[in-house]
């Protein structure tokens, strides 16, 4: 997502909000949240109460004040809904948007046919032109090309896609920069992984996740057992000849339900999903997200995710008798014509050293070919400069007569233990010494994977290496198991073994024959540039291909679970401060001894419980940035993260609401 | 203060052998004890015509359970309206009407005990040795055996996960095996020891009719004073061990034949608490989760030690009638002088933290405050809690925690690596929902129709009195506030129906919760999930049981025993 995109779902319009959530109230609306409804009724009844004081001449104030306190909790529910999916739907529609003008090429065997991209079918071919966008979500089935995602990744490097490769997806609204391709369209309009996201954060689509379902079913007994106190207690004041006011009963009743975390529970659904789309993750459903917080072990592919991909020269060193000066400098001059990363890596590594040689005039380069496994230089002075496998390097030697020391020998050893690949360098038939190439491990992947060791989550790294250099990679990047010398297949069975252990499973995978392993895991991350088969089978597709993503979805998906839980312990912690608000001022004119637990020594009765209820009522949108925002999560053991949130939303929330009653019951004082 | 501190070590210290004891018998294969008991037992198991090995589902486990129930109910409820007739009746008892029958069968049904009568005159031998001990015998034995069932369905035993047997049914183990060793392994010698002591404390055991004697004191103008005994001492001590909690004499353990010397005090003190504690360490060497269990029992002490020491603390205040008189020590209204405020007011706490109910003292006399504590204590109902029942009632709370604590450490709802959904939170409210359900929707009923009520007291005292009763009924405690014309139709029927709701719901819904939690996968516990054997999840889940117990009744204890506190202060 580029950052202008980013801004402009930032501002969403105050308007749009307000209107959205007044059209929210409608009972068919209500009824899909207990609580929410409970507060709906109650501001109905009150204010019902109010009109009926005033058509008797009686003081109506109170009740009519209670009913628009109600009706603003309400609301302010609503609005946290609204703004969570506004925002949702505005990010992914800043992604929809680039593709609403797009024109079609469609091919129909020799036949060519212009038409609107609506109007593609799945299963349809349409041919692609350089400088033209990608009218559908498809794969190439003929050709390749260079493409720039910028309009999805926000990342304006080109990429190459491929037929009949594992990098053959493309998405639309992206431009081929090369070559002509034939891409066949893989889904229907309106079905597209956008649309279905947001489908899946508009309301009337948006399914309840399981965890979030069970918390309701918790959420609507709490509310019942509140029901059940508040209504016998008429008979109980009434027994001791006190006989509240109807409205603050209800006032009691909604202040106790959870509101607040009932009010903001869709929000931090529809947040959890917005935040993966900010991460550049579609996920496929709620669930999906839900699921990342409580993986236990993730596969990864060693290439990629856990190191850069390429290897490179990490050490040049040589046999015993040789400057290492000298090594450095003919090491440079065998790889200043070798166009691989791992030739421009030598001579990265060998000017870091301190080398400034260059080529002379008339320097014949040899290239790397596979026949020969060897690059270099020869010099107009005659010197001849190679470098490559070991076993080339010693036939060419040998074969011109020179000594192939048991130096060299020692040295390939032990680079190959290190999990690097050797290579020879010599001069001539002598040999000078060995370059290692080694795998580099991505910067900080240590760091999270010790974070992730700490969560309690298993780090299996998946490679297709020999078991001596996954080994040391596995060493080397912290994770805690490896499978060497893995195929697709094996994935599988791995996924399956741990899921009968009990554990949840996320894996990454691009290619179709991940596609099954994909499918299996509790969470399947595709990359976007993998094929349609990987993409259909997983549950999640990552825009940017970085398989990397796979650790900032089990961020956010335990973000998502812990402001869950947060609010709701707090939302109910809250309860006490407001049970000794208006507990004493329900039956203070009455029964003048329960004035002693009026201990927030609050100025009057009705300030007290309308103190309480606007306190109900503001709670939810001082909270809608922390429920959109989540909780900020710090990777820490299960019982730390435990006693660190028990501490700020269970005691906070036990202590907060004293001082801010009491705070607005000055306030009232002064302006009533 | 040093005897409290006594009695509760000495509680705690003989608990923990207990435990290991009790974990034995629940073992796997025929158990500790099984050279001398196994033959009992196999005859009850033939005389049943049942097959104590053959595995049970929750079902058919909560099938038994309820249809051995049913029919001891049946049983016991005849016995008791044709005592009149029937034999062992020395002293001539008449039949019990249809609703008090009711009620007192169902209250004995339950582990309860809760009396709208006075035993010693309104019970024939038969009726109490052959009717009530029976059901104080088997009812504890039956909570037992339920929790024995749940823990090692949910925590497996001694680190075993239950598979689920072919077909796809989970097994939570054999009822009749579960029930007939709590009974013949546990209840019986333990009672039979505590029976011993108190017999030898002087406590009458006889089967002869009462006693007829001329008082030493003939200025009472009373020629001669009718003394009722019977099997008392094995009957108290079966009251006492097994949180049952009725006794022989109507005033319980406060009559000196009942409970005669300060020996006979301190063991029956200690048998209030003693099975209690230990099941919570069974619990510890039955799963080999030693540190779940002593988490437990750290939670359970905190609340027992705060609760009792408000009780005490308020009964060593003075009686508020004497407040503006220069009299002064402790509040000594409806306790014996020979047992004094302090053990009183322990064992008051004590009985109605365990679901017991014996009393040696009258809870309508203590202090407001010193007599809001049992009413808490019953509300709370897992400090210790009844035999069995009281830790499966802590399970519901444990389960509630671990379904916030999950959450909040950001993984989906699991408790022991297994995942918590909706059907197991559907079951967990509706066993936590039913309890202010039942004790707010009657007592309000009550207060709104004070007809019915029959009150000797109006006001606070008077919401307090009824708050109390059905609190007692639904905790299955059986201790009273008394004070209220109980013996009637409305208090015997609505009684009866939150003795048996109050019972049976809290047991059967864990079972099921259980049986459907050992059907799932289930995660190796690591450093990830959720520890539920950690300080830190005892005091969360401490939290949760105190939270739901205020919010659910702070207005009742305000319009209660706070308004009367207060009340009287000013």
């Amino acid at each position: 997502m580029s950052s202008e995109t980013l801004k402009k779902t930032d501002s969403l319009d105050a308007g749009s909000i307000l209107r959205q959530s007044i059209k929210r109230l409608s009972p068919k609306n209500l009824a899909r949240n207990p609580v929410m409804l409970v507060v709906g009724i109650g501001t109905l009844v009150t204010g019902f109460l109010g009109v009926v004081h005033l058509i008797q001449g009686e003081p109506a104030a109170l009740d009519i004040t209670i009913s628009a306190i109600l009706l603003f909790t309400v609301i302010f529910a609503n609005a946290a809904e609204s703004v969570a999916e506004a925002r949702g739907k505005a990010q992914a529609g800043a992604l929809k948007a680039t593709r609403r003008e797009l024109k079609a090429r469609k091919v129909n065997g020799d036949r060519e046919e212009e038409l609107s991209a609506q109007e593609l079918r799945k299963g349809d071919r349409v041919l692609v032109k350089p400088g033209e966008l990608i009218p559908a979500d498809g794969e190439i089935v003929k050709g390749a090309a260079t493409i720039n995602e910028s309009a999805v990744t926000g990342e304006s490097a080109p990429v190459l896609r491929e037929a009949g490769t594992d990098n053959s997806g493309v998405s639309a609204g992206t431009k081929v920069l090369s070559d002509d391709i034939v891409i066949e369209v893989t889904v229907d309009p309106g079905n597209s992984l956008l649309d279905r996201m947001i489908a899946l954060v508009e309301g009337a689509k948006r399914q309840k996740t399981p965890s979030e379902l069970a918390l309701s079913v918790l959420l609507a007994a709490m509310t019942l057992v509140f029901l059940i106190v508040v209504v016998t207690l008429v008979p109980f004041a009434g027994f001791v000849e006190s006989s509240p006011s109807f409205s603050v009963l209800v006032a009691l009743l909604v202040c106790l339900i959870p509101t607040t975390i009932g009010g903001l529970l869709p929000a931090i659904g529809i947040a959890g999903m917005d935040r993966a789309m900010r991460a550049n993750v579609i996920a496929k459903s709620g669930k999906a997200v839900e699921v990342a917080g409580s993986i236990d072990t993730l596969l990864l592919d060693k290439t990629g995710t856990i190191t850069l991909g390429d290897r490179r020269a990490t050490m040049i060193e040589p046999v015993p008798g040789v400057e290492s000066d000298v090594l450095r400098d003919v090491a440079l001059l065998t790889s200043l014509a070798d166009p691989t990363p791992e030739g421009k890596s030598v001579v990265t590594l060998a000017r870091d050293m301190g080398s400034d040689t260059v080529a002379e005039e008339g320097a014949l380069f040899v290239e790397f070919s596979a026949k020969t496994r060897m690059s270099g230089v020869d010099m107009s002075g005659g010197r001849v400069l190679r470098k490559g496998a070991t076993n080339a390097i010693r036939k060419l030697v040998t074969e011109s007569g020179g000594y192939y020391p048991k130096e060299a020998d020692r040295l390939v050893e032990r680079v190959a233990k290190n999990g690097a690949t050797p290579l020879v360098v010599a001069e001539g038939n002598r040999v000078l010494g060995v370059i290692a190439l080694s795998d580099v491990i991505k910067p900080g992947i240590k760091d999270r994977f010790a974070k992730l060791r700490e969560m309690g989550v298993k780090t299996v790294m998946i490679t297709g290496d020999n078991p001596i250099t996954a080994a040391a990679i596995a060493a080397e990047a912290g994770v805690d198991d490896f499978v060497a010398e893995a195929t697709p297949e094996q994935k599988l069975e791995i996924i399956r073994k741990e899921q009968a252990e009990g554990r949840l499973v996320a894996m990454v995978g691009d290619g179709t024959n991940d596609a099954p392993a994909l499918a299996q895991a509790d969470l399947g991350l595709a990359m976007n540039s993998g094929t349609q088969a990987a993409r259909e089978a997983a549950n999640m597709v990552d825009l940017d291909s970085d398989p990397g993503k796979l650790l900032d979805i089990v961020e956010i998906g335990k973000q998502l679970l812990i402001t869950r839980g947060a609010l709701t312990t707090f939302s109910l912690a809250n309860d006490v401060a407001k049970y000794f608000a208006i507990l004493p001022a329900l039956f203070v004119v009455s029964l003048p001894a329960l004035g002693a637990l009026n201990i927030l020594n609050l100025s009057n009765p009705v300030n007290a419980v309308l103190a309480a209820t606007i306190f109900n009522a503001l709670i939810i949108p001082a909270l809608i940035p922390f429920a959109l925002k989540g909780v900020r999560y710090k990777p820490a053991s299960a019982t730390k993260l435990l006693r660190r949130n028990l501490l700020i939303f269970g005691v906070g929330g036990l202590l907060l609401p004293f001082p801010a009653i009491k705070a607005i019951d000055l306030m009232l004082t002064v302006v009533l | 203060m040093n005897e409290v501190i006594i009695i509760y070590a000495v509680t705690l210290l003989l608990a923990w052998p207990l435990g290991k004891y009790i974990a034995a018998v629940f073992s796997d294969g025929a158990g500790a004890g099984s050279r001398i008991f196994l033959p009992f037992e196999n005859t009850i198991y033939s005389l049943l015509g049942v097959n104590p090995s053959e595995p049970m589902s929750w079902q058919g486990y909560g099938k038994a359970l309820l249809k051995l129930h049913l029919v001891l109910a049946l049983i016991v409820f005849g016995l008791l309206m044709a005592q009149g007739i029937l034999f062992l009746n020395p002293d001539n008892i008449d039949g019990m009407s249809w609703d008090l029958a009711l009620h007192t069968a169902v209250s004995f049904l339950t582990n309860t005990n809760q009396q709208h009568y006075s035993g010693q005159a309104q019970l024939s031998y038969l009726a109490h040795t052959f009717g009530i001990v029976t059901l104080q015998v088997v009812t504890p034995a039956a909570g037992m055996a339920a929790l024995v069932a749940i823990v090692r369905t949910l925590l497996g035993r001694s680190g075993k996960n239950v598979q689920p047997s072919a077909g796809g049914t989970v097994s939570v183990g054999n009822f009749y095996e579960d029930i007939t060793r709590a009974i013949v392994r546990v209840m019986l010698p333990v009672a039979t020891a505590v029976a011993l002591v108190l017999a030898s404390q002087g406590v009458p055991n006889s089967y002869e009719g009462a006693r007829t004697i001329t008082p030493l004191d003939q200025t009472a103008e009373m020629n001669e004073q009718n003394i009722p005994i019977g099997p008392v001492a094995p009957m108290v001590a079966i009251k006492q061990v097994g949180t049952n909690g009725g006794g022989w004499y109507g005033p319980n353990s406060s009559v000196p034949l009942e409970n005669p010397t300060p020996v006979s005090n301190f063991v029956q003190t200690v048998s209030i608490v003693l099975i209690p504690a230990a099941l919570v360490f069974a619990l510890g060497f039955l799963t080999g989760r030693r540190r779940l269990a002593q988490v437990i029992m750290g939670v359970m002490v905190v609340m027992s030690v705060s609760l009792t020491s408000v009780a005490i603390w308020s009964e060593n205040q003075p009686n508020a009638a004497f407040s503006g008189l220069a009299a002064d020590g402790p509040n000594l209204e409806g306790k014996e002088v020979r047992f004094g405020a302090t053990a009183t007011a322990l064992w008051g706490s004590w009985t109605t933290q365990t679901s017991n109910g014996s009393v040696n003292g009258m809870h309508d006399s203590f202090n407001p405050i010193g007599g809001m504590v049992p009413m808490v204590d019953m509300f709370i109902n897992v400090t210790f809690g009844g035999i069995g029942v009281g830790l499966i009632g802590y399970f519901l709370f444990l389960l509630l925690a671990a379904f916030l604590g999950s959450l909040m450490i950001g993984r989906a709802p699991e408790i022991a690596g297994k995942p918590l959904e909706t059907k197991e939170i559907k079951l967990v409210c509706i066993a936590l929902l039913i309890q202010p359900m039942l004790i707010l929707g009657f007592s309000a009923v009550t207060v709104a129709f004070p007809a019915l009520t029959g009150n000797s007291n109006p006001g606070f005292h008077g919401i307090s009195q009824v708050i109390y009763e059905y609190t007692s009924a639904f905790a299955n405690n059986g201790s009273g506030f008394e004070g209220l014309n109980d013996d009637s139709i409305w208090w015997n029927v609505t009684c009866a129906v939150n003795l048996a709701l109050g019972r049976f719901i809290p047991i059967l819904a864990p079972l099921a919760i259980v049986a459907s939690l050992a059907a799932k996968r289930s995660a190796p516990e690591g450093r990830g999930s959720l520890g539920i054997d950690t300080a830190t999840f005892g005091l969360m889940t401490l939290a949760v049981i105190v939270m739901f117990t205020l919010l659910s009744f702070m207005p009742v204890l305000i319009l209660g025993p706070i308004a009367e506190a207060l009340a009287l202060m000013s």
